[in-house]
């Protein structure tokens, strides 16, 4: 790549518009020339779906940890796990790597995720002492790794069809799974709407050195 | 600062902006197998690959047989104290069958097995006559659109770490045969990660508007 020369030129400072979908650089419009996407400079209003979407993941978060993931019945007696209580009897079974990769996707993503995507947010209007390369590296974490916490909704999906032995064992899904799986989406679609473009404006106004 | 005008239609062609950061760039060729990145925040913009259309396609194609033969073969089948249990890829799609939890059901079946599907189906549609030397498809813009917009919600590789996640859970207590359907998914998953690795946008949505 050519870098033009002066100042960073931005598409939006030239007065074009980079379409978010198929990449084409053009002059404003309502929909892209080429794939017909809506067009945006900056996703100004992106910013207000960015927290809509995060409030309700977060709200949904709790009872997804308060209510169990998975009913358990074996021989007549049944019981209740939550995530947290699944990873704790990984544990106790021994299976350590196990119970990390569920606690890392269940406890420690989710956690992680709401708490970067506010920070992001709140950084376009509060000065941060972290550049605006390592806030893009954050954010692209966070749009790289919280699809991953769906495994746990998958892992009881899983155990619910493969584990219904009757009398013997049945594993059924309990109201949890649906708290979380709605929470991971919606923190999802909070990360999709961030325009990680804005970080840069910012920063452009108070050059890095 | 510049002005509007400062580009005519041919530069604007020659122009990519950083989709992360905004940043212009003037476009020139990578060789295949490199990638061109943004001088500002080294995002990936051009990372062209020998070959990629006749690969996705190929792979695409892959990628639907196996899902059918996911689908229609026997997934795992759990022996304990007698008793046996076989669960398809669609049980596991609707073990949410209770009030609340149905809706779930078709949000899993959608993530695993449906999504997936569609994606690799409209790279297939928007990209086959490009093979074939002939002008698009109509809605073929649609259709890589979708397929782009699809990427993050087709979690077909998150399942099959679930299904191991699973496995390990309840490997104590009963005997696990994967069957015929769990190896296809498996191997199903392995080509659309490799499928990923040919996407590039720049290229596609060049190849695709070249001919119109
Ligand atoms: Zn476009
Ligand atoms: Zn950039």
């Amino acid at each position: 790549m050519e870098r033009l020369d002066g100042p960073p030129l931005t598409a939006r400072r030239a007065g074009l518009v980079a379409c978010t979908q198929c990449t084409r650089v053009q002059r404003p419009a309502k929909n892209c020339e080429r794939c017909a996407a809506p067009l945006h400079a900056r996703e100004y209003m992106g910013l207000q779906r960015v927290w809509a979407w995060l409030t309700v993941g977060l709200l949904l978060y709790i009872p997804a940890n308060t209510y169990p993931m998975l009913l358990t019945s074996t021989l007549g007696s049944t019981s209740a796990s939550t995530i947290l209580g699944g990873v704790v009897e990984l544990v106790q079974y021994g299976s350590y790597f196990i119970a990390l990769i569920v606690f890392v996707a269940s406890v420690a993503i989710p956690v992680m995720k709401f708490a970067v995507i506010a920070y992001l947010a709140l950084s376009l209007k509060q000065m941060v002492p972290i550049s605006a390369h390592q806030r893009l590296v954050l954010f692209e974490v966070v749009e790289f790794i919280g699809r991953w916490s769906m495994i746990d909704v998958f892992v009881v999906a899983i155990l619910s069809a493969l584990v219904q032995l009757g009398f013997v064992a049945t594993v059924n899904p309990g109201p949890a799974a649906a708290c979380f799986a709605l929470s991971v989406v919606f923190t999802m679609l909070s990360a999709q709407s961030f325009d990680p473009r804005l970080i840069w404006d910012a920063s452009e106004e108070t050059p890095e050195k | 600062m510049s002005t509007p005008t400062q580009f005519d239609d041919a530069a604007l062609r020659d122009l990519i902006a950083c989709p992360r950061c905004d940043l212009l760039h003037r476009s020139h060729r990578v060789a295949d197998g490199c990638v061109g990145r943004c001088k500002r925040c080294h995002t990936p913009l051009i990372m062209p690959r020998a070959q990629a259309i006749p690969r996705i396609i190929a792979l695409s194609l892959t990628v639907l047989i196996l899902l059918v033969g996911a689908l229609y073969f026997p997934f795992l089948e759990l022996n304990a104290g007698g008793f046996s249990n076989s669960a398809s890829l669609l049980d596991a799609a609707t073990a949410f069958n209770h009030g609340l939890l149905i809706p779930l059901s078709g949000a899993v079946a959608a993530f695993m097995v449906l999504l997936p599907a569609v994606r690799v189906a409209s790279l297939v549609y928007a990209l086959v006559p490009l093979l074939f030397h002939q002008p698009p498809a109509r809605y073929s813009a649609y259709a890589l659109r979708l397929a782009n917009r699809l990427r993050p919600w087709a979690m077909a590789e998150i399942f099959i770490i679930g299904v191991v996640v699973a496995l390990v859970k309840i490997v104590d207590l009963a005997d696990v045969t994967p069957g015929p359907a769990f190896w296809a998914f498996s191997v199903m998953v392995i080509i659309l990660v490799l499928n990923d690795t040919y996407m590039c946008r720049w290229t596609l949505w060049n190849a695709l508007t070249a001919r119109r």
